[in-house]
């Protein structure tokens, strides 16, 4: 629920023991281990210094964390929850690491400076139940506001990284992709339902929408295992968020093809979608006559920033280890940043009715650096 | 109409659709089989050729995308009579059983080499787990590219 | 070792039908094991393999007047190593050297039909053919020469470089003798051999012949032909077997770039092009109709449940009945596994071209005699105006597309005379319509008595028939789709010894007082065909985690538990070389997170004998099992290429780990949604074994014995005894993935 493996889990023997990297705008900082080693983990870490780094952003030895860890969320988690989490990390399998350096530019790495941003930024308090409201709805908005902590990717952020309470999940930036709004400002063409949220977060994708893609797919690859109602619960209360957004009501609305047209505008995208893309997504393709969804569906098209478009192209998409689920190839080697930003203002054009997005190319090469990519 | 492609250092004029991929125009204008098609959805690599360097699915790249791009295909690796080390390697392993997956592994394992020419066990296995191999030779392809860059194989992935 | 009934019973009004389990095994060797037709037809019985069908030398040998000779066989290289094995053979008991022997694979027009490549009768038919053939070439040529010189025949010898030579010095080379010679005669029994301990080419690892072209870009495959004037095709059909599209455009697409013709019939429906991505680009359009479900629903519950309700006939395998020491303990189990995907990387493809009224087809169809006689009765000519020649495909690993392929392109190519005609299936046609591995459940009971020994064992196993090639025009789905239909064939059992979902039930341990029974289930619910092992993956499964139950019943160690009811020497010979090699006595006991588990089987209890040993490590908090090492030991009888069998085996591992752990067809009631290889993963390179050792045993001298397939299930018996005893916890429902694991284990 929290996503703790995502961050703190480097590969697959060694769960839980840190090491990962995480781009930030700051700088690269490396996932700490939390598994119970004594030297290397939290394992002579008390209950209590737990509580304190999930709820205060403070570690066992008195320094401020990096809000990485998303303590700003977490600081809402009850007791009782942070007690079992505390139990369950100091029964995991120790291992010991050798802790990289973090790698952010000066002078973000004194940690002090951390004191300033948590008295503007961390709100402390445990979650308090809106009365009023189901307690399914409750439960999800627990969940969503603490250990889910979908805010932190999801609303947008000051310079100083803090997120903007005031526009709360309009959307926000994580490790170079969008976190599509997931208030009133949801670009869906369809509406996100409790029940389509419940099936895109527990297999990754739905099929009025899209695949989840980027750092959204551990999300949904970890959910997949959590609780049944616990996932019911966040997709209610997520769903609650965007009520009031333009396609909330629409059920189901004919998608969007306008490839003649689009072909005219951008006949190198055009050319270029259909010998590397139309395999699958290109009409009588496979995928399709499996049902999956038209690329209209899905909320990367329609934002006014074409990152995540440009991010699936270069990235694909993966599905669980060992298990089925949507999968993209990546084709950051197969095109060049001209030929992909072609790519998205023809899909673009294609199935949105949205205006074009400008300098693509530019996109695509600040796309690559902050993707990780070569 | 007509584009140029560079394949394997020479340049070819190539009389087909722009939107055609890259594999088929191997295959059927050029006579080249290395190759081959295993699935036209970039999942098993069987297709895999290099572009400028790196290792591509020839199966979803338009010609169009490659006019002025240095394509390197098995056939520019060396020939049976003069093999590259790799195939080389290959062949002294005999890393193949019916050999459908094998000219894409090759590719995709140069690739790894010329960047990495001593690579590990594990990035070796992560480097290749784009390609496919269904008849279980994954043991003997770990074995030629080690050995192709000089090394032992570590037991444990 | 032979198994015989204690009693016979013919109940045909109750439908109970009793299988004979024959003890001879010239009658057992039916050609490709029994899967197929009936094979070519036996007129020499007394002669070895399938010298039986084709008696006379030349069918199978001719020398040149350089003394080179050309192999015919009816065996057909399908990437598991068999051409070049019986080079090595022919090369070897000719005594020539590997250079002077060329080798022709399975043509209808050229080579004797030797029936389907499959079973893991290659070497035992086809190779004893050719040693035999090849040892009575060499006597022939051997006894010319002493004629030649008026000495004994015993006096002369053959000298591995392509002549005989005389104990004085003499030399006549074989291009010399040949031209006098007539091989146009039966061959006879008992043709001097080769001394193993003098073996020149076999048991020893030769290089492949067809590797370099593989590794190079040379012709290898179907796929690499290039005929003048050659068009490409598609076949356009719904998404899977069952479904059907409607008021697709036909019209349409004929008016498409490069689109030279549509071919349909009844519902066979297939678009010929200039180039493959305009074929293709008119396959897309037309699919864009919609399609819809021709057949019954797809089932909706699982395996067992489904299996379970259907009708069946039940086949009695074994039935003893024995005094013994009275029972202490009984363990039940239930194991299954799913319908599995043959998977083959390259999606099957065919050649063909009529011209001048025949027909000539290039398939890498495991039964090439089967496609010449069945394509002909589909397209409607005589057998003798049809060719079919084998060309390599990827592997097929048992019936895939490659027999369809042939049929679709037979019809295209008789629609359209004198054009040679390309047909490549797309990947989701072979997900989609190839028949699958099918799906199979069984009940083991396992009674011990006091001294810890088995006193009773039962063993029921549910399934449908794994033998549905073609033989005729109905075995085909274009058989049901042309304008005058062929009914759908209905699917019969292969008898034992070979058996199909009764294969390898009849445990090679010798026990007391077995009753096993097949539960054939002739109605398909999906379409199915053979998949390597055919029932021994499941039935191997079974009965080596119900050995390894009861031995942890009674706390016996599982190698001791079995070698206490082995009897068979070779058998235990392998148990003991695998697990010697292993460490076994050294191994990690289960600890929680590591575990050893070990297999035996031989493949129909009449093929190569395998043991297998495996180390796994648990990851606990996702259920990962990360297999550490394998340690196999074979026994295929006298290798032709130990190389070879190891290649095989260790493919066989790898193969049979990734059915095991991950693989399951998917389907909804209305089609297969497993499409593509993210809807049906197989193991990757991070997930394939840190370390496989495969030893063969070189058993000089000794019959040759398939080794194709008897990896299969030891491996799946292995990694389930290796988990069970990391952690207790015993896996029995097919896949055996990370989440059963970790919902098994519960909370940590």
């Amino acid at each position: 629920m929290g996503d703790c493996t995502t961050c703190h889990t480097a590969g697959p023997a060694t769960p839980f023991a840190g090491g990962n990297p995480l781009a930030t705008p700051f700088g690269t900082l490396f996932s700490t281990n939390i598994t119970p080693d004594v030297k290397s983990g939290i394992g002579n870490w008390s209950a209590e210094a737990f509580r304190r780094a999930m709820r205060d952003g403070v570690s066992r030895n008195g320094k401020h964390l990096y809000p990485a860890l998303p303590y700003e969320h977490f600081t809402h988690v009850t007791d009782g929850d942070l007690d079992a989490l505390y139990a369950f990390f100091m029964t995991r399998r120790a291992v010991s690491t050798v802790q990289p350096a973090n790698a952010l530019y000066p002078p973000l790495g004194f940690r002090p400076l951390l004191a300033g941003w948590k008295m503007l930024f961390l709100h402390k308090g445990v979650w308090q139940p809106t009365p009023a409201r189901s307690e399914q709805w409750n439960r999800g908005q627990y969940l969503v506001e603490g250990l889910g902590h979908c805010g932190g990717c999801h609303t947008p952020r000051n310079l100083l990284g803090g997120e903007k309470r005031s526009q709360a999940y309009d959307g926000g930036l994580a490790e170079g992709w969008v976190a599509p709004a997931i208030s009133a400002r949801s670009p869906a063409a369809r509406a996100w339902t409790a029940d389509r949220l419940y099936v895109y977060l527990r297999t990754g994708i739905d099929m009025n929408h899209a695949a989840a893609a980027g750092p959204m797919g551990p999300v949904a690859h970890n959910l997949a295992r959590a609780p049944d109602a616990d996932v019911r619960a966040i997709a209610v209360y997520v769903a609650s968020l965007m009520a009031s957004s333009p396609g909330a009501t629409v059920l189901s609305a004919p998608s969007i093809d306008r490839s003649t047209l689009a072909a005219r505008e951008f006949p190198a995208g055009a050319a270029l979608f259909a010998g590397g893309c139309s395999g699958c997504h290109g009409p009588g393709a496979p995928m399709m006559q499996q049902g999956r969804p038209a690329l209209s569906l899905g909320s990367p098209l329609h934002e006014d920033d074409p990152r995540d478009t440009i991010q699936i192209i270069l990235q694909g998409l993966q599905p669980p280890v060992g298990a089925p689920g949507p999968y993209m190839p990546a084709l950051a080697d197969n095109f060049t940043d001209v030929q992909v930003g072609a790519i998205a203002a023809y899909v673009r054009a294609c199935y949105t009715d949205k205006p074009g997005w400008t300098n693509l190319p530019k996109a695509v090469a600040k796309a690559r650096k902050e993707g990780n990519q070569p | 109409m007509t584009l140029t492609l560079t394949v394997n250092g020479r340049n070819y004029a190539i009389e087909a659709a722009p939107t055609t991929p890259l594999l088929y125009v191997l295959r059927d204008d050029l006579s080249l089989n290395a190759a081959k098609y295993g699935c036209g959805l970039g999942q098993c690599g069987a297709c895999t050729v290099q572009v400028d360097g790196k290792a591509v699915f020839s199966c979803l790249t338009p010609i169009a995308a490659l006019e002025g791009r240095a394509i390197r295909t098995v056939e520019g690796l060396g020939s049976a009579e003069k093999p590259s080390p790799l195939q080389a390697a290959f062949a002294t392993e005999q890393a193949a059983q019916c050999g459908y997956c094998t000219a894409g592994m090759i590719m995709r394992a140069q690739a790894l080499l010329d960047t990495t020419p001593h690579p590990s066990e594990a990035e070796i296995r992560t480097h290749m787990d784009t390609n496919l191999c269904r008849c279980g030779t994954h043991m003997r392809i770990l074995r030629a590219i080690h050995r192709a860059a000089g090394s032992t194989p570590e037991s444990g992935a | 070792m032979t198994v015989l009934l204690s009693r016979r019973q013919m109940l045909a009004a109750s439908g109970l039908v009793v299988a004979f389990s024959l003890t001879s095994r010239s009658v057992a060797q039916l050609s490709g094991g029994g899967e197929g037709g009936p094979g070519p037809e036996i007129v020499a019985p007394d002669l070895p393999g399938s010298l039986k069908s084709h008696p006379v030398l030349d069918a199978w040998i001719r020398i040149d007047r350089k003394g080179h000779a050309t192999i015919f066989t009816g065996k057909a290289e399908l990437g598991q190593g068999i051409a070049s094995a019986l080079w090595q053979v022919a090369s070897e008991e000719l005594d020539l050297s590997l250079a002077q022997v060329e080798i022709v694979t399975a043509d209808s027009g050229r080579t004797p039909d030797e029936g389907l490549t499959a079973g893991s009768h290659s070497m035992q038919d086809g190779g004893t053919a050719i040693a035999n053939a090849a040892a009575n070439v060499r006597m022939l040529l051997t006894r010319a020469a002493a004629a030649r010189w008026g000495v004994g025949v015993k006096t002369v010898d053959t000298n591995g470089k392509g002549s005989v030579i005389a104990a004085d010095g003499r030399k006549l080379s074989y291009g010399v003798l040949a031209a006098g010679l007539n091989l146009h005669v039966a061959a006879i029994k008992d043709a001097p051999r080769r001394d193993p301990a003098r073996y020149r080419t076999m048991a020893h690892d030769v290089p492949r012949f067809d590797i370099p072209a593989k590794l190079t870009g040379g012709e290898a495959f179907v796929q690499d032909m290039r005929l003048p004037g050659m068009l490409h095709a598609r076949v356009v059909r719904g998404p899977s077997f069952g479904t059907e599209l409607k008021e697709a455009d036909f019209d349409a697409a004929a008016r498409m770039p490069g689109v030279v013709k549509i071919v349909r019939d009844g519902s066979f429906a297939a678009v010929v092009a200039r180039t493959q991505w305009q074929a293709i680009a008119a396959l897309r359009f037309l699919q864009e109709a919609p399609w819809a479900r021709s057949a019954p629903p797809l089932p909706s519950l699982g395996v067992a449940e489904t299996l379970m309700a259907l009708p069946a006939h039940d086949i009695v395998v074994l039935d003893t009945h024995d005094q013994v020491a009275p029972a202490q303990r009984r363990v039940v189990a239930r194991y299954s596994r799913p319908w599995l995907s043959h998977g083959s990387i390259g999606p099957s493809c065919s050649v063909t071209l009529f011209k001048d009224g025949e027909l000539t087809i290039w398939s890498h169809s495991q039964g090439i005699f089967d496609v010449q006689r069945s394509v002909a009765q589909l397209v409607g000519l005589p057998a003798e105006k049809v060719r079919c020649i084998h060309t390599q495909g990827s592997g097929c690993y048992g019936q895939n597309g490659a027999d369809d392929v042939s049929a679709d392109a037979g019809l295209i190519a008789v629609a359209m005379p004198g054009v040679p005609i390309k047909l490549q299936w797309m990947r989701e046609q072979e997900f989609g319509w190839e028949p699958l591995g099918p799906a199979m459940v069984s009940e083991l009971t396992g009674i011990l008595g006091a001294d810890g020994k088995i006193v009773a064992w039962k063993h029921d196993v549910w399934s449908n028939p794994h033998n549905n090639r073609p033989t005729d025009a109905a075995g085909y789905v274009a058989g049901q789709e042309i304008t005058k239909p062929y009914p759908v064939p209905v699917g019969k059992p292969i008898p034992m010894p070979e058996g199909d979902g009764d294969r390898n039930s009849n445990p090679l341990y010798a026990l007391p007082n077995m009753q096993v029974l097949y539960h054939f289930l002739p109605q398909m619910p999906l379409r199915v065909s053979a998949l390597r092992s055919l029932g021994a993956h499941l039935n191997i499964f079974s009965i080596e985690s119900m050995f390894d139950e009861l031995a942890h019943a009674c706390g016996q160690d599982p190698l001791a538990f079995r070698l206490a009811h082995m009897e068979d020497p070779r058998a235990r010979a392998v148990m003991i070389e695998a697990t010697t090699r292993f460490g076994w006595s050294k191994r990690v006991r289960g600890n929680g997170r590591r575990g050893t588990g070990m297999a035996f089987a031989r493949y129909k209890n009449i093929g190569a004998y395998c043991a297998i040993a495996m180390e796994v490590e648990i990851e606990r908090e996702t259920g990962v099992v990360t297999v550490r090492r394998v340690q196999a030991a074979v026994d295929a009888g006298q290798p032709a290429s130990p190389d070879g069998i190891r290649n095989q085996v260790e493919g066989g591992i790898v193969q049979s780990l990734s059915w095991t752990t991950r693989e399951s067809v998917t389907f909804e009631p209305s089609h297969r949604t497993s499409f593509d290889w993210s809807a049906y993963p197989i193991s990757r390179f991070s997930d394939v074994p840190g370390e496989i050792d495969v030893h063969v045993l070189p058993q000089s001298g000794m019959p040759f014995l398939g080794a194709g397939e008897t990896a299969q299930g030891p491996t799946a018996a292995a990694f389930a005894n290796a988990i069970a005893d990391a952690t207790g916890v015993r896996l029995r429902e097919m896949p055996l993935t990370p989440d059963k694991l970790k919902s098994a284990l519960g909370p940590i």
